[in-house]
């Protein structure tokens, strides 16, 4: 597959602070790349370098092969935006505005209007193109920033933070225009919303402190997670031993614990080790000894706490 | 070159019109018509003069363009910046340098309109008499350039700041400067501290005399050059500010 988004060693500080310290990533054709990070991490700054918007201070950035410094024109051609908050101008219309957008990328006005009314419909605008666009509500002003980024069908997108602000039926919809171009585009969308990383993105890089702390699918992600592939098992409280007798025996498990008791019934949870594969094993020891359970599951774990275990990891790093 | 000025044109377009979707326009065009009609008449003394010409509306604009003029600059660049739309024109496949050329150009077409719009005291003025319509034109021609030279220097300033009420009053106080340096009580003050050849420099720098030089019908490339040249200049001055401090 054909890398369409590079970036190498971007470094860009602000005065004292380094907002990024060295980022490199590349995505290829038909992948979404989630871009995660605490707030000030440098997702946008990092996003604004890509874009051409900022001067790196060393690195450089590709975006289908042109160098964003030295061929930004080419660069910026090949590239739909969206910036941190959907600008746009509040005294236009949508229409107005990305009629706008269209002469600027070179389309002559029966190629605008055509374009005009495919990106309207696939980003949800057709009932508001002649309304100002300072009097649309926050998720139909985000729409309008999606419509002009996807105007020219660019083999890049670049969404700042596309679905902030849009409520939940909006930004279901907003997933699916991204899943739906996925195929022949490559995106990459900033986030902090982890539930959209397993429903658009087919990888994702956590980056804390202006540095990629992870790079990988959800699934690589949560494996990070020391509970990750744990069995939890709900029984009644009185065999709640024999489970824990028949398990502990078992090799592939470090431990169980109990994770709580209510009406009777006790949660617990066994640990693999390393990784291991424990589910088979679990239930074939329980049948063995005849045990009863209400409910079995593999833990996955939450991208949250991924998050969490990532970011936290990496502030006290830096402070050490 | 064709193509910067394919885009020049479209950032032109959208900005020109920018000006009409708020009341700013009606404002400033029945301000600036009203005004330079009130000040010839009632200031200049245009009817007590006798005599058909139109000096006394021409000497006062230097004068209204030091307020109207930053005003109509201030919200060009400081206004994209405050909204974030500088992040969205910047990402966009056109160049710096088409940006500010499109922007000043939108500016200085709609201070043309307001010139274009008094045009019935030059009625006024045909009907009265027998003026010299060759020294009208050319004046309004030195008027136009003089709007050009302080929306340049007003269009930079403004590419400095979020804030278009900052903008307003360096890009005033600026163009102030720039007036006055040619008149003689500003030229002695400097005299007592400066070096002759700095005054000189300066006073040669001054507005009102390479306009007055214009309104009285003497062409000289001398002037026209000097506006062309600073616009130039405040423009490229622009560009880079745009460059250097578009994320700040």
């Amino acid at each position: 597959m054909t890398v369409l988004v590079e970036a190498n060693a971007l470094k860009k500080t602000f005065g004292p602070i380094t907002a990024v310290k060295g980022i490199s990533l590349e995505v290829k054709k038909g992948e979404v790349l989630g871009f995660l990070g605490p707030n000030g991490a440098g997702k946008s700054t990092t996003m604004k370098m890509l874009s051409g918007f900022l001067e790196p201070d060393s690195g450089s950035a590709r975006i289908c092969g042109h160098v964003v410094q030295d061929e930004p024109k080419l660069a910026k051609a090949s590239l739909g935006y969206l910036p941190e908050g959907a600008p746009a101008y509040g005294e236009m219309t949508p229409r107005s505005f990305l009629t706008f957008i269209g002469e600027i990328r070179g389309f002559d006005s029966d190629e605008i209007k055509r374009r005009i009314s495919a990106a309207s419909s696939k980003a949800g605008l057709d009932h508001v193109l002649e309304q100002r666009i300072e009097t649309l509500s926050k998720g139909y002003k985000r729409r309008v920033g999606i419509a002009q980024a996807i105007l020219h069908d660019p083999p890049v997108l670049i969404l700042d933070e596309p679905t902030d602000g849009l409520d939940p039926n909006q930004k279901f919809h907003v997933r699916k225009l991204i899943a739906d171009m996925a195929a022949d585009k490559a995106i990459i969308i900033s986030t902090h919303i982890l539930e959209e990383v397993e429903a658009v993105c087919s990888r994702a890089i956590v980056i804390a402190k202006g540095e990629v702390v992870a790079d990988g699918t959800a699934e690589d992600l949560m494996k990070r997670l020391d509970y990750h592939g744990a069995v939890v098992i709900k029984v009644a409280n009185d065999k709640s031993e024999a489970v824990k007798a028949a398990l502990s025996g078992l090799k592939g498990i470090t431990k169980v614990e109990v994770l709580g008791k209510d009406n009777g019934m006790t949660r617990l949870r066994a640990m693999p080790k390393n990784g291991a594969t424990i589910a088979t094993d679990v239930a074939a020891a329980l049948a063995a000894k005849s045990l009863a359970v209400d409910e079995l599951f593999v833990e996955r774990g939450k991208l949250d706490d991924v998050f969490r275990q990532i970011t936290v990891a990496a502030k006290d790093s830096t402070h050490a | 070159m064709r193509d910067m000025l394919a885009n020049a044109w479209i950032i032109a377009k959208r900005e020109f019109a920018a000006y009409f979707a708020t009341p700013l326009a009606a404002v400033f065009l029945t301000l600036f018509v009203a005004l330079t009609g009130a000040m010839a008449f009632y200031i200049g003394g245009f009817f007590e003069r006798g005599q058909a010409e139109l000096g006394s509306f021409f000497a006062y604009h230097p004068w209204l363009y030091l307020f109207l003029v930053p005003a109509v600059a201030m919200r060009l660049w400081a206004e994209e910046r405050k909204s974030g739309t500088i992040e969205l024109l910047m990402t966009l496949p056109i160049s710096p340098v088409e940006a500010v050329l499109g922007k000043f150009l939108a500016a200085w077409a709609f201070v043309g309109l307001a010139l274009v719009l008094t045009f019935p005291i030059w009625i006024t003025v045909n009907y009265l008499g027998d003026p010299d319509n060759g020294v009208i034109f050319t004046s309004y021609l030195g008027s136009f350039l003089m709007a050009g030279a302080f929306l340049a220097i007003g269009s930079f300033i403004s590419a400095l700041t979020k804030n278009q009420v900052i903008a307003f009053i360096l890009s005033a106080t600026v163009c102030f400067f720039f007036v006055l340096s040619g008149l003689e009580m500003v030229q002695n003050t400097m005299r007592a501290w400066m070096p002759e050849f700095v005054v000189t420099a300066i006073g040669s720098m001054s507005f009102l005399s390479h306009y007055e030089q214009i309104t009285q019908g003497v062409v000289s490339l001398h002037s026209i050059v000097f506006f062309l040249s600073l616009i130039t200049f405040a423009l490229f001055a622009n560009v880079i500010a745009i460059d250097q401090k578009k994320a700040a």
